[in-house]
C-alpha cells in the first residue's frame, strides 16, 4: 500500500502574528514555524495504516526551503521519505492542490492523508480539492477510520454529532483532532531521519484564483465585567447574556 | 499559561545542529505535556511517577548515546545534555532517574561489562523493562568513597557481599543495582539483582528535596552473587568516578533547565504583578535581579555548549566537568532563591514551580560531588596541590 501525507508549515500557534506593512502578508520576523497541528494527526494515521497493512509512507509539502523542517518532523515520527515541491511565493489552496495532485498521481498513492485544516489560512479545502483533481473519494473531518479490503469506513464529525460513512479506495482522508494521539518523534527516529531522503523539485506554476486584498486583526477583546458576587445579579446577568452577548 | 519556549538571549541556538534542536524540542514538548501537569502532585505526595518510565523509554531517553545494537540512539553528548536540560525544567527528580539509568547504570555496563552482560542488560534498561540504581555512597563515606567498607569475598561459584549503601536514587524500585565494593582491598563493580537473598532496599523517608524521586538504603547481609555478576573491567575507584563524571556532565546541563523555568516564571510574574501602581518589573531592583539571572543562565549555557563539544571531540578533562557542575548548581540555587523573592509570598506556593526546584537543587548541589569537592578537584588541577586531606 502506498500512502501519502500532505503537510503545511504554519506559524506556531503560540506566536503573536504581526501584519506586514503591505497589509497583505504576515511579517515573518520573530515567527517560528511548526508542522500544522492537524497534519500531525494525518501523519500518525498514515503511520498506523502502514503498520497495519505494510507499504510506504511519503510526506509531501508545497512551499519554501523552510518547509523541510515540517517534512523532517514527519520523517522523525517514522515516515519513510519526503518530497518538497518548491515555491517561494505564497499560493492559494487551489494552486497547492494542483501540484499535490500531480505529485500524488506520479507516486501512485492510494491513500492520502491531509489535516482537516491548515491553521494559517484556515481554508479547510486543500484535501477536498486534491481529491477532486485526482478523481479520488474524499472523506473529511475524520475521527475514526477503518480499512477493510477496498472498503473504507470512517466516522466524521458533523454539527452536533457524528456520522459513519463508507467509501472505497483510492481515497483522501482529512484528519480531525481525536482521530488518534500523535506519537512523539523518538530520539532514535530523529537520528534516523538524518539519513532519509527529501527529494526537492520545483512546483509547477499556478495562476492565483484568489487575491488577498487586505489583512487585519480582529478587534481587541473587551475586558470582563463583574456584576456582583451574590444571586441578586442573576436577572441582570441573564438580561445581558440575552440582549448584549446574544448567546442565550 | 504561555507555552515555554526556552531562554536564549545570546542566540545560543545557532551553536546547535538541526538534530540537536529537534531532539531538545521533542523532549521540551514531552516535559510540557507529560511531566509539568503531574509533577507537583507527586512532589507533594513524595512519589515517583512510575507511569512515566515506559513513556520515557519509548521516547528513547535511556542510554541515548549508546550504540543502536544495545538499544541506544547513538546521539552525541550535546544532544544528551540538551535532553537533561529539558528534563530538569520539569523536575530534578525525573532528570535524576534518567541520569542514573543512563550514566550510572547503562554506562558502567557498557564500559566495564562483559559482552554477555551488555547483551542481556542494556536493551532491557533502554526499553524500561528493567530499572537500575548505582550504589557508591555509604552512611560513613560520602565525599570520601575510597574509604568504603562494603566488602566482597570470593567464594565457590561467586562472591559474598556484606555492607550497606545509603542515599541511593531508584534503590527501592530497581531491578538491578550497580554496587561498588572492595574485593581484596580493590574497589570493583558488581551487578546485584533484586530478590537476591540477603539484599534489601528500604526507601528513605522524610526528604524535603527530590521528593518525586525514590532514595533508598541498600543492605547486603551475606548476599551471594554469581561469578558472572562482577563487572570484569573494573579495577579501582577510578571506574566509579568515570561513571560519576558522566552523570555530573548531565547535571551541569540539567540545572540550566531549572534555572530557565525559575527565570521564566519570575519574569512573567514581575510583568503582571502590580504594586504601587506599576508592575514590579518596572522597578530597578527587580530588573537588576532579572538581569542577573539571565546573565548567569547565558554563561552557564555557553559553558555547557563548549563542555559538550569537548566531550564529543574527546578533549574533555574531568576537571572541566567539575567546573560546570560546580558553577551551574551554585547559580541555579541562587536563581531559584531570587525567583522566589520576586514572587513574594506566591513564591512559596506549589502553584508555582520555584520552591520545588529550589529544594531539589539543594540535593543536586550535594550529590555527584559537593561544591567543595569540585573546588578541590579543580584546585588540585591548577596548583598541583591536592587539598582533600
Ligand atoms: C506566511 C505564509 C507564507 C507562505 N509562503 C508560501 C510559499 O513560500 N510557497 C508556497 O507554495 N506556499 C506558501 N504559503 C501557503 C502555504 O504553504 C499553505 O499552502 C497554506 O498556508 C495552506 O492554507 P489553506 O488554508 O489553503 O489550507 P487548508 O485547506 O486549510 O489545509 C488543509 C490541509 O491541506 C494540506 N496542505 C495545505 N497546504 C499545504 C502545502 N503547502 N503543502 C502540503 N499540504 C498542504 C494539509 O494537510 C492541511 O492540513 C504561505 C502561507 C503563509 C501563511
Ligand atoms: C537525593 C540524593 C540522592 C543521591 N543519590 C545517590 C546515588 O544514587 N548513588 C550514590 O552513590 N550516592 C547518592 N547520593 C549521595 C551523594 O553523592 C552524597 O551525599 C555526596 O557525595 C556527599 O556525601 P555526604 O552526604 O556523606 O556528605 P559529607 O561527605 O559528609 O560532606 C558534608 C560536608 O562536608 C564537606 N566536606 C567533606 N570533606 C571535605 C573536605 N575535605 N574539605 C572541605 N569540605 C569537605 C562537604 O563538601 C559537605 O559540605 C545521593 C544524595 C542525595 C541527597
Amino acid at each position: 500500500m502506498k500512502i501519502a501525507v500532505c503537510v503545511s508549515h504554519v506559524p506556531d500557534t503560540a506566536t503573536k502574528i504581526k501584519i506586514a506593512d503591505d497589509s497583505k502578508t504576515i511579517d515573518p520576523n520573530g515567527v517560528t514555524y511548526i508542522i500544522n497541528p492537524y497534519d500531525e494527526f494525518a501523519v500518525e494515521e498514515a503511520l498506523k495504516t502502514k503498520e497495519k497493512f505494510g507499504g510506504e509512507v511519503v510526506v509531501i509539502s508545497v512551499g519554501s526551503e523552510s518547509n523541510k523542517e515540517s517534512i523532517k518532523k514527519a520523517l522523525a515520527m517514522g515516515v519513510d521519505r519526503g518530497i518538497l515541491l518548491k515555491d517561494d511565493n505564497p499560493r492559494d489552496s487551489f494552486g497547492v492542490a494542483k501540484v499535490l495532485a500531480e505529485e500524488i498521481k506520479n507516486e501512485q498513492c492510494e491513500i492520502v492523508f491531509f489535516g482537516k485544516q491548515s491553521v494559517d489560512y484556515d481554508n479547510s479545502i486543500t484535501g477536498q480539492l486534491t481529491a477532486e483533481l485526482l478523481g479520488y473519494q474524499c472523506i473529511s473531518v475524520v475521527v475514526d477510520l477503518k480499512f477493510e479490503g477496498e472498503k473504507v469506513i470512517a466516522e466524521r464529525e458533523i454539527e452536533g454529532g457524528r456520522e459513519v460513512v463508507e467509501s472505497r479506495l483510492p481515497v483522501v482522508i482529512t484528519a480531525q483532532k481525536g482521530l488518534n494521539e500523535p506519537r512523539y518523534a523518538s530520539l532514535k527516529g530523529i537520528m534516523a531521519a538524518k539519513k532519509k531522503v527529501i527529494e526537492e523539485k520545483p512546483a509547477a506554476g499556478s495562476k492565483p484564483t484568489v487575491e488577498i486584498l487586505k489583512m487585519h486583526k480582529p478587534p481587541a477583546k473587551q475586558p470582563g465585567r463583574i456584576l456582583g458576587t451574590d444571586s441578586s445579579v442573576v436577572p441582570e446577568l441573564v438580561r445581558l447574556l440575552r440582549e448584549e452577548a446574544k448567546v442565550i | 499559561m504561555n507555552k515555554f519556549t526556552g531562554v536564549d538571549y545570546y542566540n545560543i541556538d545557532s551553536l546547535f545542529s538541526e538534530e540537536e534542536l529537534m531532539i531538545r524540542d521533542t523532549v521540551r514538548e514531552f516535559v510540557s505535556d507529560e511531566i509539568i501537569p503531574i509533577i507537583e502532585k507527586h512532589a507533594r505526595e513524595a512519589t515517583f511517577p512510575i507511569h512515566l518510565i515506559s513513556k520515557m523509554a519509548e521516547l528513547g531517553l535511556f542510554g541515548s548515546t549508546l550504540p543502536q545494537k544495545y538499544g541506544g540512539s547513538e546521539m552525541n553528548n550535546v544532544a544528551y545534555g540538551l535532553v537533561m536540560q529539558e528534563l530538569e525544567r520539569g523536575d530534578s527528580g525525573i532528570r535524576s532517574f534518567v541520569s542514573v539509568q543512563s550514566a550510572l547504570v547503562m554506562y558502567p555496563i557498557f564500559a566495564f561489562g562483559s559482552e554477555e552482560q551488555k547483551e542481556f542488560w542494556l536493551p532491557k534498561l533502554a526499553n524500561g523493562a528493567k530499572i537500575g540504581c548505582f550504589g557508591l555512597t555509604e552512611p560513613d563515606y560520602g565525599s570520601n568513597p575510597g574509604g568504603m567498607i562494603t566488602k566482597a569475598e570470593k567464594v565457590a561459584g561467586g562472591y559474598l557481599l556484606n555492607g550497606a549503601k545509603m542515599w541511593i536514587t531508584n534503590g527501592t524500585i530497581a531491578d538491578a543495582a550497580i554496587v561498588w565494593a572492595k574485593l581484596d582491598g580493590i574497589i570493583q563493580g558488581f551487578i546485584v539483582e533484586k530478590g537476591t537473598k540477603g539484599f534489601s532496599a528500604p526507601e528513605m523517608k522524610g526528604k524535603h528535596s527530590l521528593r518525586a524521586s525514590v532514595t533508598s538504603e541498600l543492605i547486603f547481609d551475606n548476599v551471594r552473587i554469581p561469578e558472572d555478576n562482577i563487572l570484569p573491567k573494573t579495577e579501582g575507584l577510578k571506574n566509579a568516578l568515570m561513571c560519576l563524571n558522566q552523570a555530573r556532565y548531565g547535571i551541569a546541563w540539567g540545572v540550566v533547565g531549572a534555572m530557565m523555568v525559575c527565570y521564566d516564571t519570575a519574569l512573567n510574574y514581575s510583568k503582571s504583578r502590580i504594586q504601587f501602581g506599576k508592575p514590579i518589573a518596572a522597578y530597578q531592583m527587580t530588573q537588576e535581579k532579572l538581569v542577573y539571572m539571565l546573565t548567569e543562565i547565558t554563561k552557564a549555557q555557553l559553558l555547557n555548549t563548549q563542555l559538550g563539544r569537548m566531550k564529543d571531540d574527546g578533549t574533555l578533562k574531568h576537571t572541566h566537568v567539575s567546573m560546570a557542575k560546580r558553577n551551574n548548581c551554585e547559580k541555579a540555587l541562587e536563581i531559584a532563591r531570587i525567583a522566589r523573592e520576586i514572587l513574594g509570598a506566591n513564591g512559596i506556593l506549589d502553584e508555582y514551580p520555584i520552591m520545588r526546584h529550589s529544594a531539589n537543587l539543594e540535593s543536586v548541589k550535594t550529590y555527584e560531588g559537593t561544591h567543595e569537592m569540585h573546588t578541590l578537584i579543580i584546585g588540585e588541577d591548577i596548583t598541583g596541590y591536592p587539598a582533600f586531606e
